[in-house]
């Protein structure tokens, strides 16, 4: 192979793993835009508090790296969960941006909270993958992003079953689609709106730790990378899970790219370019198809 | 017949007037009385200067309420529109030279034009598409103003020499009846000023059409657009509005400051409008300034006293467990969640109860 053919190969599996983490935590959005109506900017601070979470488990009790992930899933889905329950519940029949409101304060809670237990430091957490890589076909990838990739694929074919094939992803479909009328049939909303920020938190804590466990380590300022995943579900659509997944794909994709050709392409365009990629596609997309890739078009019946 | 009591509203006109009652002028009278006096009465630099910041977060945080509070849209970019403000007063104040009132206006038109542009993208749909573009756009601009490097001075930032003068006036160095007032004297009362100008400017605004359709939008889009609203239009009206006001809040906090560099214009700076915006009272213009005086100067005090509360860390590696830049963060944050859950119309919803508790006094209930 070329080398320029293994360069662009090896930037395109970059981001396919940095896409991964996007589509969970653009997931997790478009389940608590769904089913609630609100964007949620905590989803950042959840992202952190998984990561910081795992990292606790793992170091500090000592336990096998799977159990500390699905440990801090739990943990963080119990989090979300409570904010739902204790903050969110009061501003039912609220106007919407009040309730936005609300989620960015939320984020600017949980950092400083994060800081003040765990400190500032760059923490690294154990975990069976470092930096080990595996060899295939001339091209080097990275045990980490293969785990990340394969996680990723495995939770997203879970959460489709569930949504397609179990009675309360039915109940959650028939919530966002109509809330009156299911409530009309006996679901409840209460149950319904708890659940959805139990499963964002629980992936955006996935998210954090599969991250954290990366060579950037864990460091308060992880909970920022949740913000580039506004664009990816702007990109797929704010109500579609399945665009969401695509769209931050595609914005990791297009962020390691941009990254990758720095040097030979972008280097006009000033330093570090790639970490705007993705709000300039954001606006791109708003430009030519302002609903998203997969998401419905907004219709007005009056 | 008898004249009717000053608390009946018999007409809707009265319900727009400006200042109602007798009480309500004696008020505002005292208030300008205070802020000519401070001045003369405070000689301590620390204060004064934190006046003067506070009189320039009123001033952004009145566009704010204008965009949230009346139209119901988030905003996070409103940084990058107070940073767009203070470069631009650094070339036309500073470079070109111009006086006071035309660097100002260079800023509230570059505001309006930025978000003219801008407003569009997010605002010709329903819902609440503003705050994620805002967002971005913090992104964006933060790596516009450390590459920009011609205008901004890349990372190491660029000196703002605008003149606070107009003619003989000159603010920095004024000169009433043979006795000359300190710097931060004068930019109290220039900054001051322009906030009961911008005051009464957004006042006879929202109490007038535009004001009305705003508030249509915000309340139920669809039922002002059946009426003739065009809330798209109004929409972006707003936000150029907000833009402008959040433009010339920067002019004067980069010719107060001197200096401006890349790290001011950052998300934390639109959070503490948000939190000002709310703690003072949203759909209040009364409100914005409340909220700043209580929530703006809190991040100067607190880096001021960090050494006296407990906990906080002042040095990187020192004692503490919290830093004060998170310490902010937390309190921001808190002021937020507390205020829209517990108390949503803020200050200016208690201090309004207030009012009308002794309005009926010793009547009421």
């Amino acid at each position: 192979m070329s080398p320029e053919l293994t360069a662009f190969l090896t930037n395109c599996f970059a981001g396919l793993a940095l896409g991964s983490t996007y589509a969970l935590v653009a997931l997790g959005f478009v389940v608590i835009y769904k089913s609630t109506g609100v964007i949620n900017f905590a989803q950042g601070g959840l992202l952190a508090l998984g990561a910081y979470l795992g990292y606790t488990f793992s170091e500090n009790l000592a336990l096998a790296f799977g159990l500390s992930i699905l440990f801090a899933c739990l943990a963080a889905a119990f989090v979300g969960a409570g904010f739902e329950r204790i903050v969110l519940r009061r501003m039912v029949g609220q106007p919407p941006f009040a309730v936005i409101m609300i989620t960015i304060g939320l984020l600017f809670i949980i950092e400083p909270v994060l800081t003040a237990v765990w400190g500032f430091d760059n923490l690294q957490v154990p975990n069976p993958w470092n930096i080990q890589t595996v060899e295939a076909g001339g091209l080097v990838f990275g045990v980490r992003d293969l785990w990340t990739i394969g996680i990723t694929i495995a939770v997203v074919t879970a959460f489709f079953l569930f949504f397609r094939f179990s009675g309360f992803g039915l109940a959650m479909r028939a919530t966002a689609f109509d809330p009156e009328a299911a409530l009309a049939q006996g679901i409840s909303a209460k149950k319904v709106y708890a659940v959805s920020w139990a499963i964002a938190a629980a992936l955006a804590a996935l998210a954090g730790i599969t991250l954290a466990a990366g060579p950037g380590g864990l460091s308060p300022s992880i909970g920022f990378i949740a913000l580039a995943a506004f664009p990816a579900m702007i990109l797929g659509g704010m109500d579609s899970p399945a665009g969401a997944v695509l769209g931050g794909i595609v914005i990791g994709l297009a962020e390691a790219l941009t990254r990758g050709y720095q040097d030979q392409l972008f280097s006009w365009a000033g330093d570090n370019v790639s970490i705007i990629v993705p709000y300039l596609l954001m606006i791109v997309i708003l430009l030519i198809r302002p609903y998203g890739l997969l998401g419905t078009k907004d219709v007005r019946r009056i | 017949m008898a004249k009717p009591h000053r608390n009946l509203t018999r007409a809707y006109a009265q319900d727009l007037r400006l200042f109602g009652t007798p009480w309500a002028k004696a008020g505002l009278a005292m208030m300008i009385l205070v802020v000519v006096m401070l001045p003369m009465v405070v000689h301590d630099d620390f204060w004064l200067s934190i006046l003067v910041y506070v009189g320039i977060t009123a001033v952004g945080a009145i566009g704010l309420n204008l965009l949230t509070g009346y139209c119901g849209q988030i905003s996070l970019g409103h940084a990058f529109f107070i940073g767009a403000g203070a470069y631009c007063t650094a070339i036309v104040g500073g470079d070109l030279g111009l006086p006071l009132p035309l660097w100002l206006l260079a800023a509230a038109a570059v505001g309006a034009l930025l978000g003219g542009v801008i407003g569009p993208f997010a605002l010709r749909l329903r819902g609440n598409y503003l705050a994620i573009v805002t967002l971005g756009l913090i992104f964006v601009g933060e790596h516009l103003w450390r590459n920009l490097k011609d205008v901004t001075g890349g990372n190491s930032g660029t000196s703002v020499a605008a003149p606070p003068a107009v003619g003989p006036i000159d603010f920095s160095r004024l000169e009433i009846a043979g006795e000359v007032y300190s710097r931060n004297q004068g930019y109290f009362w220039l900054v001051w000023g322009l906030v009961a100008l911008i005051a009464l400017l957004a006042k006879n605004l929202v109490r007038t059409r535009p004001g009305r359709a705003l508030q249509a939008v915000r309340d139920r889009d669809q039922a002002a657009e059946v009426i003739g609203v065009r809330a798209g239009h109004y929409k972006i009206g707003a936000f150029m509005v907000s833009s402008a006001i959040a433009a010339v809040a920067g002019a004067l906090f980069g010719s107060y400051q001197q200096f401006v560099s890349p790290d001011e214009w950052n998300l934390l700076l639109s959070i503490q409008y948000i939190a000002i915006v709310i703690v003072g009272g949203l759909g209040t213009i009364f409100g914005s300034i409340l909220g700043a005086v209580f929530v703006g100067a809190l991040p100067a005090l607190i880096d001021r006293y960090s050494a006296d509360i407990p906990g906080v860390r002042t040095s990187v590696g020192g004692e503490g467990f919290i830093s004060v830049f998170a310490l902010n963060q937390a309190i921001f944050g808190v002021l937020i969640v507390l205020f829209l859950v517990l108390e949503p119309r803020g200050l200016a919803g208690i201090w309004l109860r207030v009012k009308t508790y002794f309005k009926a006094w010793p009547f009421s209930y």
